[in-house]
């Protein structure tokens, strides 16, 4: 599987969260990016940019770092 | 209505943080501002008018929210009003436990009280409704000594199962605290609680006046210090022109709930279809049909809720947001964030009386460029 490190730490929101829909088009599809962020609005935006945008959301898989799969 | 830059008028859309003052407040208060400013406990002539003008606020609002005048008390403010509430609440069953259950969209008010003491959170769905499920179990835990839930979440505006909830606060002997200062004036609450908080400013009262409930048979006590340690009592000397502005217009404002309930609630429809038809990559959140009538709450993507906020004003309509870059605390709305919505260019608009179709559309004509102008800025 293709990974694909993002960092965004020390962005406000909704930087990160451009970030990621900037990044997610040029992956192939069955990668995943995931995605640093340390703004407290990463936790709740990142999962719900994947469901709006109908990406799979892995979770945040360590502090701060936020998996996401593009399935589309 | 066609967007050209101009400055076609302003709308003040943000009654769910202050609501602007009702007529009848403005006059009640005038003529109480003449007779209503001593103290209302001392023994001569103008205490004893005093006196008649805060009971008779007192037994008009006991009325108008169908309790005994002797369980109801003005407070400083709404937030003055939800801490007596959970803390007196909460000292009042010292000996059930020190354990507060609420909901995961209370107000601030509520979880900031909630802070020193155990607490329970009980989660909510998509939509913004409590999950009763969780609530049964959270209630019947042992050590519980009150249950907090707000009457309609005031960001989502999704009204929450009052009713039920109750019941199941009654099953477990726990007292049930309802703050319900977005649902008075604009909607009835359902009964079944212990305790209820109110704000009058958010009706269109002056800002400055709560009041709170506490139901006979209720354990009360005060959590600071105070001459009565059974009964809610102001900290200080009640702002008694106020208490009688705040009484006057909620008479004022029940008297037109009704219709205003379904004029407003009309209009947020449209503002809840059009946002969606008109703003691409946006969610409309809450509950589009259980909901408060005057309230409504949309995240756009990619969007900085403030750089949103500061477009609008320069159009002249004040709106309010949820959005970290907005908050004091930089910290994102933690009723979003339990609804799992987004909470960035986020945006909750909340009419009022003085809210008419022209200021909607008018707001409904600007947002979309707006929105995208501060995409555009953004590379999106």
């Amino acid at each position: 599987v293709t990974e694909i490190l993002l960092d965004c730490r020390g962005q406000r929101c909704p930087l990160p969260i451009i970030a990621l829909a900037k990044r997610l088009p040029t992956v192939p599809v069955g990668a995943v990016i995931r995605l640093l962020a340390d703004d407290p609005a990463a936790a709740a935006d990142v999962p719900a940019w994947c469901r709006m945008k109908a990406q799979e959301y892995l979770g945040e898989v360590a502090q701060g770092e936020f998996a996401v799969k593009r399935i589309s | 209505v066609e967007y050209t830059g101009v400055h076609a008028g302003a709308a003040y859309l943000d009654a769910a943080t202050a609501t602007p003052l009702h007529p009848v407040a403005r006059d009640a208060m005038m003529a109480a501002l003449a007779e209503g400013w001593a103290d209302p406990d001392r023994l001569y002539g103008a205490a004893r008018r005093a006196a008649q003008l805060r009971d008779a606020a007192t037994a008009a609002t006991a009325e108008l929210l169908g309790v005994r005048p002797d369980e109801l008390t003005f407070l400083s403010s709404g937030a003055a009003a939800v801490h007596a509430a959970v803390l007196g609440g909460l000292a009042g069953r010292r000996r059930a436990g020190n354990t507060l259950v609420h909901s995961a969209i209370e107000h601030s008010a509520v979880l900031h009280a909630a802070e020193p003491n155990e607490s329970v959170s009980v989660g909510v769905d998509r939509l913004g409704r409590l999950d009763l499920d969780a609530w049964r179990t959270a209630v019947k835990r042992n050590g519980v000594a009150l249950a907090s839930l707000i009457s309609a979440s005031h960001e989502a505006g999704t009204l929450q199962p009052v009713t039920a909830a109750a019941e199941a606060c009654a099953e477990a002997g726990v007292p049930l605290f309802v703050d319900a200062a977005q649902s008075i004036g604009h909607v009835p609450v359902p009964p079944g609680w212990s305790l209820l908080s109110g704000s009058a400013h958010k009706w269109g009262g002056p800002p400055g006046v709560g009041l709170l409930v506490v139901r006979k048979g209720v354990r009360w006590l005060a959590p600071y210090p105070s001459d009565d340690h059974h009964r809610p009592r102001p900290q200080g000397a009640l702002d008694l022109p106020a208490v009688v502005a705040a009484a006057a217009s909620l008479r004022a404002v029940m008297g037109e709930a009704a219709a205003e309930a379904a004029r407003l609630s009309a209009l947020v429809g449209k503002i809840r279809a059009t946002v969606a038809a008109t703003v691409p990559d946006v969610e409309v959140v809450g509950d589009p049909v259980d909901r408060l009538p005057h309230l409504v709450t949309f995240s756009c993507l990619y969007v900085d809720g403030e750089a949103l906020l500061h477009g609008l004003d320069r159009q002249g309509f004040a709106v309010s947001s949820g959005s970290s870059c907005t908050a004091s605390t930089l910290r994102p709305s933690h009723v979003l964030a339990a609804m799992g919505v987004l909470t960035h260019g986020n945006i909750r608009v909340s009419l009022h009386r003085g809210t008419t179709e022209q200021d909607v559309d008018r707001f409904l004509a600007v947002l979309p460029r707006v929105v995208a102008e501060i995409r555009a800025e953004a590379g999106m």
